[in-house]
């Protein structure tokens, strides 16, 4: 076990874990943050997606040892009223069917209009393509994070 | 549990159940009336909370009740899985009652059937069974609020109307809120529920709107429950080493490795039910509790066991689908007969022979079984789990842990994603297990693995279908040999041949005016777990034949939409029940209350035919595809346009649905069930397959096992809702069924190449 120091949603949180505990681990079950899910285990499908540093990564394949200084944003973190444009256009086109791998997608959003805040439809899909959703809502995902990008 | 498709057999106690409203008597309100209880009392009937002077509660029935703050709570207890359901049902009441939507509380249910009747969110009926239930669920309450109101200012109830959770008098500036109301309701007489009216459908301002999710910015923000979500103290987490092939026994194990790493703390059996599996029982396997789920993943890595696998170790499921196919070419057991179909045979000008194959799938939840159990000193557990079947799970722990059903407490979770995999309550008798041997609450965390590995399966499936041609070019013949491992076999594997209600979804009900008609099973054998996937055997039954109208229609040299719409014939009723022995089961659904009407069926197919643009001469590299199929009593007509590019990739630009599910309730989520729902057969069609060798599945995780993803998506997906004021039926799995063979048409279209056999790749 070894003793860490992370800086998740602005605030510094002490946990004591194994090197090669996952960060989606940690966080759900050392830090009780609920909001990043359990998908797959492999980064194969976004549902754990978080930031680090503004970099949307994949939770469960991230080891605690790995993330150093970085900062984290979950879910719970991008915005402090729940009002972050992205948030506000899901549920204007009420996007979420069972709702389970929304926040990462959201979150893997949030990365892309960082970095690119007027994506192409190809942009939108290419950067999206990580995040599966089984209800299939992939068409309300893109109009809102058009809407998001244009607000 | 019986061997069955849950979906029909408990219907007819259901639609009795359902015209009851729990409407309280008179006995009833006196006793519970006379109670004074703090907190929140939920019963049958009238309740009342809080001593005189705080916060009072009344509920006219169990699934609503509204307090003197003016707060107006409404139960839903039909589990919420992506449907919309926790949000539909509800509108149903709270339109009825003329409250306020904007400040509506809704509360899940705890799996209760005594309670709230059936909770068995599963074979798309929770709106088609419920709407009467809480439309006069809701009546009830506005008429008793309505009489309140008038008594109190001395009018005539017919004078008052409620709106915005208030009661107000016509033509006046008079209003009360619910809220106000609660004391005078408290000590009211009960009304007769022949004087309760129920609204008119033109009086509804929610029910037939797109209604957005109650649960929209609570999944938005991260803070929705699912069932991993629960935190209990000094609760473990269980990871479990499950049979690696469906009937393994654990003939030795070493758990040293496994305790010596660090968080891990215990490793505890569980007996699993061997052959046959059963649908409600867990698997054999080894757990490992630990302090958090990363030690358990681990701790189970470092299990070392000796199974003996059984019976089922040298399953090849390609082999065994060969077989399946070839034996479509000997005479089966007939199942729906009409006419002479050998004389069709001897005497056409053409016929029409082929063999479609669909592949085993899993249900590939998003969210991975999870569910917490505690189990507790005094012989009671309490569960928290995403249950799309909350009582059977309630009653499976019971009969594990041998004890009565009320000493089990059932909290549903948001699910993420059912499918059907969640009515199967294996992962919930699995955390009671281990809660009562670790003593502590136990999370048992499923993997993806997990998830694809240890499945209740949708059935692999031959469908042959021989059609006969005469020589005018009318359709004389149709012989659809249906084959593919029974959901019963699950239970009892002696059943070997597809149930009646299995071939009722798309088969013996095949709606053709054709005058000479077989269906017939072969047998065929389950050497895993069967069970029910989003449309069922639907799948395979309309890909098959609606491939096979597209390629008679070819032969014939007519439009694959004309000849549906001349083929369903007059307007009228059909009635499967002399020609299938009376075997059709219309799911569950007497046929005379839900009758199979071809005008309707044609409706939607002229709907999607001119929404569509059907008739447009597309641009090179475009082609469209047909395919119409009604399941679950609503009638759906699709059109699906396909498009391949220079470099030879295909895309699909346009999806055109026309659906007829009767009264719409939440049509946003109408149109949102069907452009999943052609997402969900997308993959179903062109990526997902599962296959076993040696007994054992040979997908692991998303890589192997692919659903599609955004870039593979359809573009557009346009949903049609033909008006209508017949009675509502559900949208959860109609979408899937037509979607795929209208793909494969549409394929064939562009590439001149039929499909028959899922996935396709082009």
């Amino acid at each position: 076990m070894e003793n860490y120091i992370l800086t998740i949603n602005g605030k510094k949180q002490e946990v004591s874990a194994e090197p090669d505990m996952p960060l989606l681990w940690v966080l759900r079950d050392l830090l009780n943050m609920k909001g990043t899910k359990f998908g797959c285990g492999q980064a194969l499908c976004g549902a754990c997606t978080v930031h680090l540093d503004e970099v949307a990564v994949r939770s469960c394949s991230l080891p605690i040892s790995e993330v150093k200084n970085g900062k984290i944003t979950t879910i719970e973190g991008l915005s402090e009223n729940g009002d972050h444009p992205l948030q506000e256009a899901w549920v204007e086109h009420v996007v979420p069917q069972c709702g389970y791998c929304q926040g990462g997608q959201i979150m893997t959003a949030a990365a892309l209009l960082k970095q690119n805040p007027s994506p192409s439809e190809v942009e939108i899909e290419a950067a999206m393509q990580g995040n599966l959703c089984r209800c299939g809502t992939y068409n309300r995902i893109k109009a809102a994070i058009q809407t998001a990008a244009s607000s | 549990m019986k061997n069955f498709i849950p979906v029909f057999k408990d219907k007819n106690k259901d639609s009795e159940d359902r015209s009851k409203v729990f409407v309280a008597s008179r006995r009833d309100f006196l006793k519970i009336g006379s109670l004074v209880t703090g907190g929140f009392l939920l019963g049958v009937n009238f309740q009342c909370s809080g001593p005189k002077g705080e916060v009072m509660t009344f509920a006219p029935n169990v699934y609503i009740s509204f307090n003197s703050d003016n707060e107006v709570t409404l139960i839903a207890h039909r589990s919420e899985m992506g449907t919309g359901i926790r949000t539909s049902l509800p509108m149903i009441m709270a339109d009825e009652l003329g409250a306020d939507w904007s400040k509506i509380k809704i509360v899940q249910g705890e799996g209760d059937e005594d309670k709230y009747g059936n909770q068995n969110t599963d074979g798309s009926f929770s709106v088609r069974m419920f709407f009467e239930p809480m439309r006069k669920a809701g009546a009830t309450a506005r008429h008793m609020l309505i009489q309140a109101a008038a008594a109190k200012w001395g009018v005539d109830p017919s004078e008052c109307y409620t709106e915005n959770s208030e009661v107000h008098l016509k033509e006046s500036r008079k209003k009360v809120t619910f809220g106000d109301l609660v004391e005078d309701l408290l000590v009211m007489p009960l009304p007769d529920p022949a004087t309760v009216k129920i609204k008119e459908l033109s009086e509804y301002k929610l029910v037939g709107t797109d209604v957005a999710i109650y649960d929209a910015k609570d999944i938005a923000t991260g803070k929705a429950v699912f069932g991993a979500d629960v935190d209990l103290p000094n609760m473990q987490i269980a990871m479990i080493a499950r049979s690696p092939v469906v009937g393994a026994k654990i003939v030795s194990y070493n758990d040293g490795e496994a305790l010596a790493v660090p968080g891990v703390n215990q490793v505890v059996k569980i007996e699993g039910a061997g052959i046959p599996a059963g649908l409600d029982k867990p698997l054999e396997g080894l757990a490992v509790l630990a302090s958090n789920t990363w030690a358990a993943q681990k701790g189970r890595e470092a299990l070392e066991i000796e199974w003996d696998l059984g019976p089922n170790q040298d399953y090849n499921s390609t082999v065994q689908l060969e077989a399946m196919a070839k034996s479509t070419l000997q005479n089966g057991k007939v199942r729906r007969e009409r006419g002479n179909f050998n004389a069709a045979k001897s005497g056409a000008a053409k016929t029409l022979d082929k063999t479609f194959k669909i592949p085993f799938y899993a249900h590939a939840t998003m969210e991975p079984i999870a569910v917490i159990a505690d189990y507790k000193g005094d012989g009671t557990v309490e569960i928290w789990a995403p249950s799309q079947h909350p009582q059977w799970a309630r009653g499976a722990v019971a009969g594990a842990l041998g004890i009565e059903i009320d000493k089990v407490k059932m909290n549903v979770t948001l699910l993420g994603g059912g499918f059907g995999r969640k009515s199967k309550p294996d992962g919930v008798v699995e955390a009671a297990l281990l809660s009562k041997a670790a003593k502590t609450p136990v999370r048992v965390q499923w993997t993806r693995e997990d998830d694809l590995h240890h499945d209740f399966y949708h059935s692999h499936s031959a469908q042959r279908i021989v059609a006969t041609l005469d020589g005018a070019g009318k359709l004389t013949g149709w012989n659809q040999h249906s084959v593919f491992p029974a959901i019963g076999a699950t239970g009892n594997p002696d059943e070997l041949h597809p149930s009646d209600g299995e071939l009722g979804l798309g088969c013996t009900d095949f709606p053709f005016d054709v005058p000479n008609i077989r269906i017939e099973t072969h047998e065929s054998k389950a050497h895993t777990r069967i069970g029910w996937l989003r449309s069922v055997s639907n799948i395979n039954h309309a890909f098959a034949a609606q491939c096979m109208m597209d390629e008679i229609a070819e032969a014939r040299g007519v439009d694959p939409i004309q000849q549906a719409i001349d083929l369903l014939g007059e307007d009228r009723d059909l009635n499967f029940a002399d020609e299938t022995g009376g075997k059709y089961e219309n799911y569950g659904e007497k046929i005379e209350d839900f009758p199979w009407n071809t005008g309707r069926m044609k409706k939607v197919i002229q709907t999607v035919a001119e929404k569509s643009n059907w008739s447009q001469n597309l641009a090179a590299g475009k082609a469209m595809g047909f395919a119409a199929h009604k399941s679950f009593l609503t009638y759906v007509a699709c059109v699906v346009m396909v498009e391949k590019d220079a470099n030879g990739n295909l895309s699909i630009p346009e999806v055109h649905y026309a659906v007829d599910c009767g009264v719409g309730v939440n049509t946003d989520r109408i149109k949102s069930q069907f452009e999943g729902g052609a997402q969900f057969a997308t993959s179903l069609a062109m990526t997902s397959a599962i296959t076993f060798d040696k007994g054992q599945v040979q997908q692991n995780n998303f890589d192997s096992y692919q659903i599609i993803r955004m870039p593979q998506a359809p573009k557009k997906i346009d949903v049609h809702i033909v008006p209508s004021t017949e009675k509502p039926t559900g949208v959860g799995e109609p979408p899937v069924p037509p979607y795929i063979p209208a793909l494969a048409n549409a394929v064939y279209k562009l590439t001149g190449k039929r499909i028959y056999e899922l996935p396709f790749k082009i």
